[in-house]
């Protein structure tokens, strides 16, 4: 598929000045997304998350980001004014994040969350606010929209809690979500839930989606491609139907350390760390 | 038969005062014979935790009866029942204490239950782990998660237990460091003739770790079987069908197939 490319991402690099010296938590990487689901995979620090934080320059002050090139549909994002910035995020890039227990206000109704997602963006009265809102929450495959409206975070369940979370990042209608670790905090079977949401959401609003994940097992059979990341650096990218050949090293020994329901070996094999894969 | 190292009958723990108590845990009855490797799995909230929690003695507040190796455990347990049985917890980022070195963590079981020679056990407890001397004046933020479960499985092994009690230990970490501790878990089982409960939610490291497994649902044990039969699908539950199918991974065609609106209920 030759799409043009929603996000452009080249050379991106993020450190940290500590007083041991500077720390690379991104060092040079370089993708496209279009309008596809990416998988962004790699091991706690392996700057991942960093990815995509530094996209939407939502990095710690102390982090020095640079790239040779960072842009949304042609735009330049390293160029935009932070007021630009503020209406990119949420409008046209918006990001789920990991656990809905954290990323929810505790005392703000739910439905009132999401209608304020759009109305930050939009021109509206609540009237029409609160329709939209409805009308997403039944996308999101909520039952009963209107009781659930009017409830608050605690009294959803995990699985709800993710759907409002996604319900709230799409209402602006953005080209792009970053999705981090979007089902990590969710049961497996209630994880399937979320990602045929997601799933049918990306394919019939053609939008992109930047899937960051531990998970190689889920990144493989959900998205259309993947991004390895290792100690900074994107080592192995392929095909998501692919990563069963993949052919660096890290990749595999990541693949062959976990657990198989299919495949029963006494020990499991550790991966060893080459330090040549930190420049590989 | 043999005496069943852990025999567990009709357990059920409630939480709450006693008008309107919420019952978490229905009637959970199995054993696990000396040596064997037995694992419950569940989703969320299903009661497998507290479970472990009553059978640790963490939780007095429970209704059956529980015997380790025949012998019954009241609610309340003696110095000896404590030391026999212990408890790795989930996270190793919280189960350790901040401001304690990794000697003090493993030293404090050792004052507790007045075994002598403490200096040589702690000694021998991180070496057991793959963790050698150089850790044992450090402080658990200069260790990684992967060395801090290590530490916290060191923990649990120095008071020589014979049950180990195993609550989603590895579910912090990497793939790559949680295949590490299982081996490790592993190595001390058959050395040392320990017998696991072992918790989680991930089918693929019980079917890995576990002969037997229990799938729990609810706060009840809705059925068993052995990792065999759990790898080959053999399994009599929609449920358990179910929670295979989504833990091989994504697959759009059975996501439609379900009632995606059946776990839609307030927490």
């Amino acid at each position: 598929m030759i799409a043009p490319a929603l996000l452009s991402v080249e050379d991106l690099h993020v450190r940290f000045d500590t007083p041991h010296g500077e720390v690379a938590a991104v060092r040079g990487v370089s993708f496209d997304v279009g309008r596809e689901r990416v998988g962004l995979v790699g091991e706690s620090g392996s700057g991942k998350s960093m990815t995509g934080r530094a996209i939407l320059r939502l990095t710690p002050p102390m982090a020095r980001v640079s790239a040779a090139r960072l842009s949304l549909e042609g735009e330049d994002l390293r160029a935009a004014s932070p007021a630009r910035m503020r209406a990119i995020r949420g409008r046209r890039i918006s990001m789920v994040q990991q656990d809905p227990k954290f990323s929810l206000n505790p005392v703000m109704r739910v439905g009132d969350q999401v209608a304020e997602s759009f109305l930050v963006h939009h021109r509206a009265s609540k009237r029409v606010a609160r329709e939209r809102t409805l009308d997403m929450l039944a996308q999101v495959r909520i039952r009963d929209p209107k009781r659930v409206y009017d409830l608050y975070p605690h009294e959803v369940s995990g699985g709800m809690g993710q759907r409002i979370m996604i319900a709230m990042m799409l209402i602006p209608e953005p080209a792009l979500l970053i999705a981090d670790e979007p089902t990590s905090a969710l049961d497996v079977t209630v994880r399937t839930q979320v990602l045929a949401i997601l799933d049918d959401l990306v394919s019939s609003r053609g939008l992109g989606l930047l899937f960051i994940s531990h998970d190689l097992n889920l990144v493989s059979t959900f998205c259309d491609r993947v991004l390895v990341m290792y100690a900074g650096r994107i080592v192995e990218q392929c095909a998501a139907s692919e990563l069963r050949q993949a052919r660096h090293p890290y990749t595999r020994g990541l693949l062959d350390s976990l657990p198989k329901l299919d495949a029963p070996r006494p020990r499991l094999p550790v991966l060893v760390r080459d330090p040549a894969w930190r420049d590989a | 038969m043999s005496t069943p190292k852990l025999d567990v009958r009709t357990l059920s723990v409630s939480f709450g005062p006693a008008h309107h108590a919420t019952r978490v845990v229905h009637d959970v009855s199995f054993s696990i014979a000396p040596g064997e490797a037995y694992g419950l799995v569940g989703e969320s909230g299903c009661g497998k935790s507290t479970i472990l929690r009553a059978i640790s003695g963490l939780n007095s507040a429970w209704t059956g009866a529980i015997a380790l190796d025949g012998k019954a455990l009241a609610p309340r347990r003696t110095l000896e029942q404590h030391r026999r049985v212990q408890m790795v917890f989930q996270d190793p980022f919280g189960s350790l204490h901040p401001r304690h070195t990794i000697d003090a963590i493993l030293a404090e079981p050792l004052a507790i239950h007045g075994l002598d020679d403490r200096n040589g056990r702690v000694q021998r407890a991180l070496e057991q782990v793959g963790l050698g001397g150089a850790f044992r004046f450090r402080f658990p933020h200069q260790l990684s998660g992967g060395q801090r479960q290590r530490v916290a499985i060191a923990r649990a092994m120095i008071l020589e237990p014979r049950l180990l009690l195993l609550d989603e230990p590895t579910s912090a970490l990497d793939v790559s460091i949680q295949a590490e501790v299982l081996n490790l878990l592993e190595d001390l089982r058959r050395d040392r003739g320990l017998t696991y409960l072992l918790v989680s939610h991930d089918l693929a490291v019980v079917a890995h770790m576990c002969e037997r497994v229990g799938v729990m649902r609810q706060g009840r044990l809705l059925e068993e079987c052995t990792a065999d039969d759990l790898r080959a699908g053999r399994v009599r539950e929609a449920y358990t069908k179910r929670f295979l199918a989504a833990s091989e991974g994504y697959d759009r065609a059975m996501a439609r197939q379900w009632d995606t609106l059946d776990e839609e209920r307030i927490a």
